[in-house]
């Protein structure tokens, strides 16, 4: 993890009618972090990742992604950066190959390229027999990876993980994080999203939001302790929703260096 | 303890995938029954079974004393389910389903209320809302509320926490523990290994088959080794340097630390020195009592089980 911000968001706010979904959230995430983006149902989460991966336009505040504008330039935005999410990763009924042709295409990847990545990708995944079996086919877990693999596949600088690894037993749960780390190793940001807890503490740093507001953001250890609490779960249960005793004193501590 | 459910041998195929194989258990009354596992192990099969509503290729079930091919009417109507997919009618609201399920079950919503107050209180601001517009915690109480709503002996609850956040699912286990006291029977899967413990007893599902069936303490339990925390700065690099340690048997991260085995039960004296050595800080080492989920990793790796020492073992 270096110092340099990928993602700068500074008193977002996104309303729908007379509803405030996210109410003035403020944060940075750097390159090559691992940044937990937690929140109970309902909290705001899915309107924030929409607006950061250019889905969506703020109502108002800067949200700079990837050194773009979320405002002025969301296409830009969408070149930097990876998804996946738990609902939607690949297409079905298309083997593991016709989905990364059909992904690297719409990243704009020469054919050459994309045939490139794949055996590399095939490789590293150890995937060569499953290459032309239907995505449908293929066991939750493996689909996972290979979904996960597919959003990295333009090199992006930041990958979007929405709840990756809902319903996988815990090995499998443990593999994909280990491909989280490698990635973040390589310098690429991985921003976050999950239900299990003890997920949230493998990563850098975490956020909490409870109704559209962000009412933490730390690394584990200083949450916990922050909190008096064991772990993220004890926080989490603490203050992700609204009632939850919140500290009093800054909750967003400035960032320590100054600007970059 | 009567048994509600009985059953032997249960198998079923579709097409090439067998998705259980040969599964037997009882479930007794009062009794909250989970089957953890993950996607795909065979959880929602087996519940298709149980509810009647898929029969088994091989194998017998026997539900509330009737066996469930000839008593299908009477047991449906004594079974409520809640699947794993939202199922309720998305363009009526929250009154309409319940009043809905009610009748179609030939009762009133007024005449089971006190069943169902603990958790309706919660979704009944929003009765005029239409189920399609529910949040996903609200969506899994209305869910919770309709298969009640007749009063069912045996509750079969498919993943009803997936996706749901941590505080939520905190609540909705409050809601079941409360159920008890109606003698409701519920059969519950998850993928979640913290929900285990909140069972009497647990079936470890993988693969269309049964791991085993224990009480959760006793699953906790039966882990075979002695389990060691390791804590450091450098979380990833931990993992990777206790791997390729000679000493180590297995390494999980597991939240903030790693769960690690070594050989012979102790910790190697060159450790140390050899995790400093990879530069890796801060280093604290502490034997911790195994949970459900270090019993679960360790019986999907069976090889690394050491063999039981004399005879007679189970």
């Amino acid at each position: 993890m270096t110092n340099s911000t990928v993602i700068s968001v500074k008193n977002l706010v996104k309303k729908f009618g007379s509803f405030v979904a996210n109410d003035n959230l403020t944060f940075e995430v750097y390159e090559g972090e691992i940044f937990g983006f937690l929140g109970a149902n309902g909290a705001g989460k899915t309107t924030a990742l929409r607006i950061l991966s250019g889905l969506s336009e703020p109502t108002s505040g800067e949200v700079y992604v990837a050194g773009f504008s979320a405002k002025k330039d969301p296409e830009k935005i969408k070149r930097k950066i990876g998804y996946m999410c738990q609902k939607f990763s690949l297409y079905e009924d298309l083997t593991a190959k016709e989905n990364i042709m059909l992904f690297g295409g719409i990243y704009g990847m020469t054919k050459k390229l994309i045939k490139g990545r794949t055996e590399e990708l095939f490789a590293r995944l150890n995937f060569m027999e499953h290459g032309n079996r239907l995505i449908s086919d293929l066991p939750l877990g493996l689909k996972q990876k290979l979904a996960f693999s597919v959003a990295l596949l333009h090199e992006p600088r930041i990958v979007f993980l929405d709840e990756p690894t809902g319903g996988v037993d815990p090995v499998t749960r443990r593999d994909f994080w280990e491909m989280i780390y490698e990635t973040a190793a390589r310098g690429i940001t991985l921003f976050v999203t999950t239900h299990y807890m003890d997920e949230a503490e493998y990563c850098d740093r975490v956020s909490i939001m409870s109704e559209g507001k962000i009412v933490a953001l730390d690394t584990p250890d200083e949450l916990k302790r922050q909190y008096n609490a064991a772990s993220v779960e004890e926080v989490f249960v603490k203050i992700a929703r609204p009632g939850g005793a919140h500290p009093p004193g800054p909750l967003l501590p400035e960032r320590e260096g100054g600007a970059n | 303890m009567e048994n509600v459910i009985r059953a032997t041998g249960i198998s079923r195929r579709f097409e090439a995938v067998q998705a259980l194989k040969d599964i037997s258990f009882d479930v007794g009354e009062g009794e909250i029954f989970g089957f953890i596992g993950s996607d795909g192990a065979g959880k929602t099969t087996l519940f298709r079974i149980i509810t009647t509503l898929l029969l088994p290729d091989e194998g017998e079930m026997t539900i509330m004393g009737l066996d469930h091919r000839s008593g299908f009417r009477e047991l449906r109507r004594n079974i409520g389910y809640m699947p794993g997919r939202f199922s309720l009618y998305q363009d009526l609201t929250v009154e309409e389903n319940m009043n809905f399920y009610a009748t179609v079950f030939g009762t009133t919503v007024r005449e089971n209320y006190d069943l169902i107050s603990g958790i309706y209180s919660h979704i009944e601001p929003f009765k005029k809302r239409l189920a399609g517009k529910l949040s996903g915690g609200m969506k899994q109480k209305l869910a919770l509320s309709c298969a009640l709503i007749h009063k069912p002996r045996l509750l079969v609850l498919d993943e009803p926490t997936t996706g749901v956040d941590a505080v939520s699912r905190f609540e909705f286990w409050e809601m079941l523990k409360k159920l008890m006291k109606y003698n409701i029977t519920i059969v519950v899967s998850t993928p979640y290994m913290d929900e285990a413990m909140r069972c009497d007893r647990v079936a470890l599902i993988q693969n269309g088959g049964i791991l085993t069936i224990e009480k959760p303490e006793n699953i906790r339990k039966a882990f075979s080794r002695k389990l060691f925390s390791v804590r450091a700065r450098e979380k990833y690099r931990l993992i990777n340097a206790l791997r390729n340690h000679h000493g180590t048997v297995t390494a999980y991260p597991f939240g903030d630390s790693v769960h690690a085995t070594f050989n012979e039960d102790r910790i190697d004296d060159s450790l140390y020195e050899y995790l400093s050595g990879k530069g890796i800080s801060e280093v604290t080492i502490s034997e911790l009592e195994p949970g459900i989920e270090d019993r679960f990793l360790e019986l999907m790796s069976p090889e690394l089980i050491p063999p039981l020492k004399g005879v007679g073992g189970m």
